[in-house]
């Protein structure tokens, strides 16, 4: 046995390392298109001590660590690329605290999304938080790392601007609480008033350090939720709907999507518009202005609203089981999506960029924005679902997906958890700078580059 | 694609996303796979182990002792085909591992654990290694004769004969058809093993010899109607026998006392307690049988039901499916499934967890004592139960 | 091409034009500027008619002169280009409503049982009622009727599909279709002779089936002791002539059917497709005044015949106070075959 194994070992019981092939082999890869790479040991911390004596160690033996959620965002971002340990950290899954008043919760780095989500259902059914569609096993603490999106982002902003403080464990070893509990015992406020240290660790997708607790905002979740699906053939109208919409300042998220199958969806652009009260009069006050605001469409006959009765309780899950489904659609397990976070303005050029690499590339489309901080950006994804049978249909994917976020980039949008190669693209088209700054961070937290190296690799 | 290895449902195992809602119950309040629960690694998941069967079709990954214990760690508990989210194949996910573990019984490279049961089983006729002779033994006093041309055959099963906690359970069935005036024999030292579990850990060629001989036994007797003790039996009777040729009525026994009680065939008394009903995966999940169970416990008066936060089909398997009762690959540590499973008993301040398996009986009782909670909680079968609540 | 056999001196000469003076949602002052605004539409000039239309089928019902001024509506609006509802709605239908091979037919011999393409129909199309007929069933596109697209002034679709149900029907060597959906049956007998299309089968109207059944099943229907209010649908404009079956089996089964303001001629619509076409104002308003209509006559039901209708007012009647149940489960209640209160 290495010594590297027995240290492991030692560290997190014989239970919590694995080099077995099985898990190594499982561990190398996620479900999207890029290239699997093996990890020399699979790791699954339960405290932040653990966590910290792990970063140590690697930090001694000059090994990479790469924090893993689920797996879920799709882009390679917990493929070892360089091998060394992965941190599964999903058995770190406990809700430290709930405080209500404050509305916040605090969480450990592996907790799901749907265990939060069930906790409050039951215990505090007056909040919520801003869950993404993604799979319930997905991480809160991971989707922070990456600037997710949920469904209070429309009215909230993106979920990593939730984080209401963190613990981190720094490439160095050194545990670290940001925000308000580095203070007392409050978990308020990422950082306002003092500087604002969580960016250090938001959307650097674990290259800065692992977050062992996550303190997240909720919100206050109203009796009763319901669905309008707008529906307009015309894409140059979309910009201008949205604006409308947004303007009421009464939608809890915005969803625009299109998709060429089945065919009953073929040729419209649909627009999910969620909204809540606590009474009937206020559901019903809501609706009208929503449909007020759209009459002018209507009158012109470019948009409607359709009747949603039969895919109501599809639309009104959170998360929406529908979505994944798209993998299937080639009867094949999987699908990727490249998410730019864009202006709404620009929601006609990519919808037809959209269509226009699918039929390039012979490959299926879906496309769903969501709409940001009342209408100030959007992120617009564009997913090519694929056959995992199928190499060269998985490669067709993935050139796709490099020609949208080369789009993206030309667009002046940014792409969203980008792949390692997208995240190249970026840093050479950023501000010299804006890089610089990023380098003198990285080098600085991460002096030995053992954080998911091959990420944001700021100095190559 | 042309896979190393093949099973029947092959062209499936790529259509796996890797999601993980098959991991959780309906609302997502915690693990919902028991193994998953118990090992921690995503490979033990439902998901994981598609994906592991598919590097393994491909020959990317070996038989292993480890892929081997991947497998046999499922308990068959079906959680993960009701929460797949694609209908089109989820069906399908218990075949595909249950197919695989047939093609490792083929090459050879099962646990030993899963040898020595199959060994037992072709050998002795039970897992306990008890003599044949004994198989009838805890019908003693019961009143019930052995099957000549009775409405019913009440068939024990393997657990339900020898286990102590299972003999119990037969034991008050037993004694309550009897004292209700149900007619139903037994076949004592005849009954041979129904091959549920050798069937789940994939030893094909064994199971269909023990259920044609049944068949063969069942029908000579002309026996028609056939109540269970254990909701395994009644599965592969109803489920698996008809594919050979056995087409019998099959009943589980909280079925036919849920109707005695309802006809007021059994006269009940005041027994007030707080009781929480632990649903078997292979009465519920496999065959949506919710209701009797407890229709029979609020038909006692003074009982008071209270439900686990997970039950009825999103209820957490006591651990004991898939063979695993025998050969305990899930292990006994803290997520292991019945200790989860008795905790989350305990937290509804019930003072009964009332089973209908034997299996779930046993692996329960257990993780109570492994948990220490024998002063506070008790397991008890349904019948033990109205037992209790007799009018005497 | 089929064509809409109109008869325009049946309509110059017309003393009443009650067609469009009974109109529910175009008010007109007196007779001649109903009748005016009609011949427009006859000549196939622009007449506020095809403007202000909410589709509601009722004219079909008013005259009595054997014109079809709704089929005209629709067609002169198709001519001219015009939409009613909004054009991505309009599409979404005909998409949605498009055939794509992905039908059920179960064991038909020389009858059918037609559950359109709504899934709910083949749910009540089921237990002793329809013992004999509920292996025959046919679903799917390729056996729906097109009458829908009528709403969205798009007849070409109808003129276009119709053949093609039928013949789908004639392919199942079928003498006899039993609609479970009034709009099928309006279709195979009113749509199809107005337009000269020939139905090589006998299309029989479900509720002339269900009375019959429970005639002959008399001695087992416990009366159900209830009041109900009747939410008549478009469809059944269509059909006038069938209008009275609903009293008559509602009688059988001990269902009092207490007097309404909106009701016969004067039902309304259940508000759906008004509100794609007109928006939710006129929709809810009208919504509003039939439920409270329902519940002002003290009834414990409303029983729908249309799934659509249900579909569409379940939750409101509900929150209403009064029971949504489909009129075949209400035969199968007092059968003993259902639960009351249960949809
Ligand atoms: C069907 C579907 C729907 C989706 N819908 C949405 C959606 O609505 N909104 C949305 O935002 N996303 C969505 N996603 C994308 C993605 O699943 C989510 O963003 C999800 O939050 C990723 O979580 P994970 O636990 O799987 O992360 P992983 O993929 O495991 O990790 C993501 C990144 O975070 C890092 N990381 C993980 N844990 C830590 C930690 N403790 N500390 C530091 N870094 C860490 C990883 O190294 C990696 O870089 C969707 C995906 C799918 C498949
Ligand atoms: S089995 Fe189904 S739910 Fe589970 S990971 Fe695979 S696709 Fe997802
Ligand atoms: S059957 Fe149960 S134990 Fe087996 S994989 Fe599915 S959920 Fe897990
Ligand atoms: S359609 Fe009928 S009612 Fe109207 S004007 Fe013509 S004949 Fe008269
Ligand atoms: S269909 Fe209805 S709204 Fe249109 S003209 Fe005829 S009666 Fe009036």
């Amino acid at each position: 046995m290495s010594d590297i194994l027995k240290a492991l070992i030692e560290i997190v019981g014989e239970r919590g390392v694995s080099n077995t092939p099985e898990e190594l082999w499982f561990y190398s890869r996620d479900p999207g298109v890029l290239t699997p790479h093996l990890p020399d040991y699979v790791v699954a911390p339960r405290t932040t001590e653990e966590v910290r004596k792990i970063v140590l160690l690697a930090n001694r033996e000059k090994i990479p660590v790469v924090p893993m959620g689920n797996g879920m965002s799709l882009t390679g971002l917990v493929i070892p690329l360089k091998g060394g340990i992965v941190l599964d950290m999903k058995r770190m899954n406990k809700i430290l605290e709930v405080n209500a008043m404050a509305r916040y919760a605090v969480v450990e780095g592996g907790t799901s999304q749907g265990v939060l989500k069930a906790y409050l259902q039951e215990h505090y059914p007056q909040l919520r938080h801003s869950i993404p569609d993604a799979p319930p096993t997905t991480t809160i603490a991971a989707n922070a790392a990456l600037h997710g999106q949920g469904r209070l982002t429309q009215q909230y902003g993106f979920n990593s601007e939730m984080v209401t403080g963190l613990e981190v464990v720094l490439p160095t070893g050194e545990v670290c609480l940001i925000g308000s509990p580095s203070l007392g015992p409050y978990w308020f406020s990422r950082g306002p008033t003092m500087p604002d240290l969580s960016a250090l660790f938001l959307g650097w997708l674990g290259t800065t350090g692992i977050i062992t607790k996550i303190g997240l905002r909720l919100y206050p979740n109203k009796k009763i939720r319901d669905v309008e699906l707008f529906v307009t053939d015309r894409v140059d109208l979309i910009p201008d709907i949205l604006y409308k919409l947004t303007h009421l300042e009464i939608l809890e998220d915005v969803n625009v999507w299109f998709q060429p199958k089945p065919l009953m969806f073929q040729g419209n652009f649909h627009i999910t518009l969620y909204f809540t009260g606590d009474t009937e009069e206020e559901i019903a006050f809501k609706r009208r202005m929503v449909w007020d605001a759209l009459q002018e469409y209507m009158d012109s006959k470019d948009g409607g609203f359709m009747s949603v009765q039969y895919m109501k309780e599809m639309l009104m899950e959170m998360p929406q089981r529908g979505i994944a489904d798209f993998a299937d659609v080639p009867k094949g397990g999987g699908f990727e999506y490249s998410g730019p976070i864009t202006i709404i303005e620009h929601f006609p050029q990519y919808a037809a960029k959209v269509v226009e690499l699918a039929a390039k590339y012979d490959v299926l489309y879906a496309s769903s924005a969501r709409l940001i901080s009342g209408g100030h950006c959007m992120m617009f994804s564009i997913s090519f679902a694929f056959n995992r049978n199928d190499p060269a249909m998985m490669t067709r994917v993935k050139h796709a997906l490099d020609e949208a976020t080369a789009f993206a980039l030309e667009m002046g949008g940014i792409p969203w958890k980008p792949n390692f190669m997208e995240q190249k693209m970026i840093m050479e088209k950023m501000d010299k700078n804006a890089l610089k700054l990023l380098q003198m961070i990285k080098n600085n937290l991460d002096p030995q580059g053992i954080m998911n190296p091959g990420n944001w690799e700021v100095n190559s | 694609m042309t896979y190393a290895h093949t099973i029947e449902h092959a062209e499936i195992v790529h259509r796996c996303f890797r999601c993980g809602y098959c991991k959780f119950p309906s609302d997502y309040v915690d693990f919902n796979c028991p193994s998953y629960k118990a090992f921690g690694w995503d490979t033990y998941s439902p998901g994981g182990r598609m994906w592991l069967i598919r590097a393994w079709l491909n020959d990317e990954i070996k038989s292993s002792p480890h892929f081997a214990e991947i497998l046999y760690s499922c308990v068959a508990c079906d959680n993960c085909k009701n929460q797949c989210v694609f209908p089109k194949f989820r069906d399908f996910l218990p075949d595909i591992f249950q197919e695989t573990k047939a093609e490792l019984v083929n090459d050879g490279r099962i646990p030993p654990e899963v040898r020595d049961y199959f060994k037992a089983i072709a050998i002795s006729g039970n897992p306990y290694k008890l003599p044949q002779s004994e198989r009838g033994k805890w019908a003693e006093g019961t009143g019930l004769q052995p099957y000549t041309n009775q409405e019913y055959l009440f068939y024990a099963g393997c657990v339900g004969s020898y286990d102590e906690v299972g003999q119990k359970m037969a034991r008050s069935v037993g004694k309550l058809l009897s004292d209700a005036g149900i007619s139903a024999g037994i076949l004592g030292s005849e009954e041979a093993c129904d091959g549920s579990e050798v069937k789940v850990l994939g030893e094909m060629g064994l199971f269909t010899k023990l259920a044609q001989e049944n068949i063969g036994q069942f029908k000579a007797k002309g026996i028609k109607k056939i109540i269970t003790l254990d909701p395994h039996a009644l599965n592969v009777f109803k489920k698996d026998y008809p594919k050979l040729g056995g087409e019998f009525r099959v009943f589980h026994y909280t079925e036919i006392l849920a109707g005695l009680i309802k006809d007021k065939k059994i006269a009940l008394t005041n027994y007030p307690v707080k009781v929480t009903y632990h649903d078997p995966c292979y009465l519920g999940r496999h065959n949506q049988i919710y209701g009797p169970p407890r229709e029979i416990l609020k038909a006692i008066p003074g009982v008071e039901l209270v439900e686990m936060h997970r039950n009825a089909l999103n209820a957490f398997c006591c651990g004991g499916g898939g063979g695993n009762f025998f050969t305990d690959i899930l292990g006994t540590g803290e997520d292991s499934a019945g200790r989860v499973r008795v905790r989350e008993a305990r937290d509804t301040r019930a003072r009964i967890v009332a089973v209908a398996c034997p299996s779930c009986a046993k692996m329960l009782s257990d993780a109570v004592k492994t948990e220490g909670l024998e002063d506070t909680l008790e397991v008890l079968g349904i019948a033990e139960i109205i037992e209790r609540a007799r009018a005497k | 091409m089929y064509a809409l056999q109109w008869k325009e001196k049946v309509c110059a000469t017309c003393p009443s034009a009650d067609c469009l003076l009974k109109c529910q949602y175009i008010s007109f002052a007196r007779h001649d500027e109903a009748h005016g605004e009609m011949m427009k539409v006859v000549r196939g000039e622009d007449s506020r008619v095809l403007h202000e239309c909410a589709t509601c089928y009722a004219c079909e019902e008013y005259c009595k002169r054997g014109n079809h001024p709704f089929y005209l509506i629709s067609e002169r609006r198709e001519e001219r280009g015009m939409f009613t509802a909004p054009r991505p709605i309009t599409n979404q239908w005909k998409n949605m409503t498009q055939m794509q091979g992905k039908y059920m037919v179960g064991q038909v011999k020389d009858k059918a049982l037609s559950c359109c393409f709504i899934p709910d129909l083949g749910i009540l199309g089921t237990g002793e009622i329809f013992k004999d007929v509920a292996s025959a069933v046919a679903f799917g596109a390729e056996f729906m009727c097109p009458a829908v697209h009528t709403h969205f002034a798009r007849m070409s679709v109808i003129k276009e599909r119709l053949p093609i149900v039928i013949e789908n029907f004639v392919k199942l060597g079928v003498k006899e279709v039993i609609c479970l959906h009034d709009e099928c049956y309006g279709t195979f007998t009113a749509i199809a002779s107005a337009y000269g299309i020939d139905v090589p089968f006998k299309p029989v109207y479900y509720m002339d089936f269900l009375l019959s059944r429970m005639k002959e099943m008399k001695d087992r229907i416990k009366p159900l002791g209830i009041k109900a209010a009747y939410q008549r649908p478009c469809s059944n404009r269509l059909i006038p002539d069938k209008h009275p079956l609903v009293k008559e089996i509602l009688d059988l089964i001990g269902v009092e059917l207490p007097n309404r303001e909106y009701q016969g001629e004067n039902c309304l619509c259940c508000g759906e497709i008004l509100r794609s076409v007109s928006g939710y104002k006129l929709a809810d308003d009208v919504q509003e005044r039939n439920l409270n209509d329902m519940v002002q006559t003290g009834a414990e039901y409303c029983v729908f015949n249309c799934p659509a209708c249900q579909s569409s007012l379940s939750e409101k009647v509900a929150k209403k106070g009064l029971k949504p149940v489909h009129i075949i489960d209400l035969c199968k209640m007092a059968l003993g075959e259902k639960e009351r209160g249960v949809r």
